[in-house]
């Protein structure tokens, strides 16, 4: 026994380390090993591609954006639900995290029992002249729904980070507590934010199964890439990795200019 | 799911190889003398089988369950163009059973079958609405209405290519609200009442029963789908797999598969 101690981790940990890398990476070299390179310009530019890939960053935008709008309120009362009973802080923070946790399948049928046309909130929207389902507007809805929580974690995690003095030297000096909130609060974790808005959009883009079940599938419509690539998958594997690679890139790119601040649990 | 995975695994790899032993002198085909007595019969048998056949798979495995006790029917329903790609990419599976010919013929052309897939039923579309009948939709013409909201399957999948064929025949131009990816979800959204209408096989409004009204369409009895099933070349237990099918193409088999609503090839 040797009192020498490696500062790093024991080897073991390495090698486990870089077959969950391997599990985690493999995958999507076996996209980039079997494209149909060749065909690649051709099917990249196919209007059914594009049409998806339009459809995807448009809902993907506006999710985002009503993420941000929803979210930053949602994690402010997250962040300051520390001092609450255990029950009601407890569920709360249940009910965002269950997003994260429930197979979007579920969420789009829950969505659907709520939302369509005979659902609980629907029938009424319904006497409005709003149908959701089968629209672009449910397609945002369902995004907006899966993609919710990242933006309320990477948030909160931001604001229990940041030094609440400043707020309260804000609202010592008069200001109220909407001027605290949009003059210190929002700048103090912009970065946050802005981490969690990137990821926001990223899983926006990837979701398939509460769009496919709440809002359907039609070209143009409701056709995001994720579905058009399942869609094509069963066809035509050349036409579905092309689209594959397509999200693959656009989140790749993404979640590159996140750098470190991509995961709740790495807090500046 | 079978709880002792490993036994069964290692008892179905025995059972082929004995069984293949015996089968390899008989060869393909319906009407060959059943190889192997049905005591003999053990193991597991996975079958992929088009969405449309849902219900009337599940009745069957159970009723040949009954006559070999130690076989077990392990079934996986979905689009039928889905479980050709599986099969494909090399999905483990004993059977084949799609919903038309065109997805068989996949795997056929990928060499995946020895046998000539036996075409066994028929299915016939029909226009499905929700018992309501929000959109007051009386014949099949009326579906052309844009204010009618129409699903329909996507036309990768069996039921959307007869879709097609079916409104081409009606010299209907449909703009359907959605594509599905089988024919159990256009169903789902008729039974949940989100759309006005959909177009599904005949089968599948009879599952639904009350669910969903049907309106008859004349010239759907034109566009008939045919479903072929076949053993798989990478079959592990091709002895029960046989079994199976040639229990499908039995009195038994056949008669479960007519009262479901099912027509011959």
């Amino acid at each position: 026994m040797t009192p020498a101690r490696r500062s790093g981790p024991a080897v073991i940990i390495w090698v486990i380390a870089a077959l969950a890398l391997a599990l985690l990476v493999l995958p999507l070299l076996g996209i980039l090993l079997s494209a149909p390179w060749p065909h690649l310009p051709a099917l990249l530019v196919a209007p059914e591609t594009l049409q998806a890939l339009g459809l995807s960053l448009l809902t993907g935008v506006i999710s985002t954006f009503c993420c941000l709008v929803l979210g930053i309120p949602l994690a402010v009362v997250l962040a300051r639900s520390v001092g609450w009973a255990v029950v009601p802080r407890r569920l709360l923070r249940a009910a965002v995290t269950v997003p994260l946790v429930l197979p979007p399948v579920v969420g789009g049928l829950a969505l659907l029992l709520l939302l369509g046309r005979n659902g609980i909130l629907g029938k009424y929207l319904a006497q409005l002249g709003i149908t959701l389902p089968f629209t672009t507007g449910a397609v945002v809805i369902a995004q907006t729904f899966v993609a919710m929580p990242f933006l309320v974690f990477a948030v909160e995690g931001a604001l229990r980070g940041a030094d609440r003095r400043v707020e309260l030297a804000a609202a010592s000096l008069g200001a109220t507590p909407f001027q605290v909130f949009r003059t210190i609060t929002v700048p103090l974790v912009a970065p946050g934010i802005a981490a969690g808005a990137v990821l926001c959009f990223a899983r926006a883009l990837g979701e398939f199964g509460a769009t496919i079940t709440f809002a359907g599938s039609y070209p143009g419509v409701t056709r995001t890439l994720p579905i058009a690539s399942y869609l094509a998958s069963q066809t035509d594997l050349n036409q579905s990795i092309a689209l594959a690679l397509v999200l693959l890139v656009v989140s790749v790119a993404v979640l590159l200019g996140l750098r470190d601040r991509w995961l709740p649990g790495v807090r500046g | 799911m079978n709880p002792r995975p490993a036994l069964v695994a290692a008892a179905t790899a025995t059972v082929a190889a004995l069984v293949l032993v015996g089968c390899s002198a008989s060869g393909a085909g319906s009407t060959g003398t059943p190889t192997a007595t049905p005591d003999s019969l053990k193991g597991t048998v996975t079958v992929l089988a088009a969405a449309s056949l849902t219900e009337v798979y599940r009745d069957l495995a159970t009723q040949f369950e009954k006559l070999h006790p130690n076989v077990t029917i392990t079934q996986s329903f979905g689009g039928s163009s889905a479980l050709s790609t599986q099969i494909i990419q090399g999905a483990p599976a004993d059977l084949l059973a799609t919903a038309n010919e065109a997805t068989m013929k996949t795997v056929i052309d990928a060499g995946l079958t020895d046998e000539t897939p036996i075409l066994y039923a028929s299915n016939v579309l029909t226009l499905i609405v929700p018992p309501t009948n929000p959109a007051h939709v009386a014949t099949i013409a009326d579906i052309a209405d844009p204010a009618v909201k129409v699903a329909l399957c996507d036309k990768t999948v069996p039921c959307g290519s007869a879709a097609l064929t079916l409104l081409a025949v009606e010299k209907l131009k449909v703009t359907p609200v959605t594509l599905e990816t089988d024919v159990k979800a256009v169903v789902t959204k008729v039974e949940l009442d989100e759309v006005d209408a959909g177009l599904v096989y005949v089968t599948d409004a009879q599952t639904a029963g009350s669910r969903v009204t049907q309106i008859p369409v004349p010239d759907a009895a034109n566009v008939v789908n045919r479903y072929p099933i076949a053993v798989l070349k990478g079959s592990t237990n091709k002895a029960a797999a046989t079994a199976f099918e040639q229990f499908i193409f039995s009195t038994t088999g056949l008669a479960v598969l007519k009262k479901a609503g099912f027509g011959t090839p």
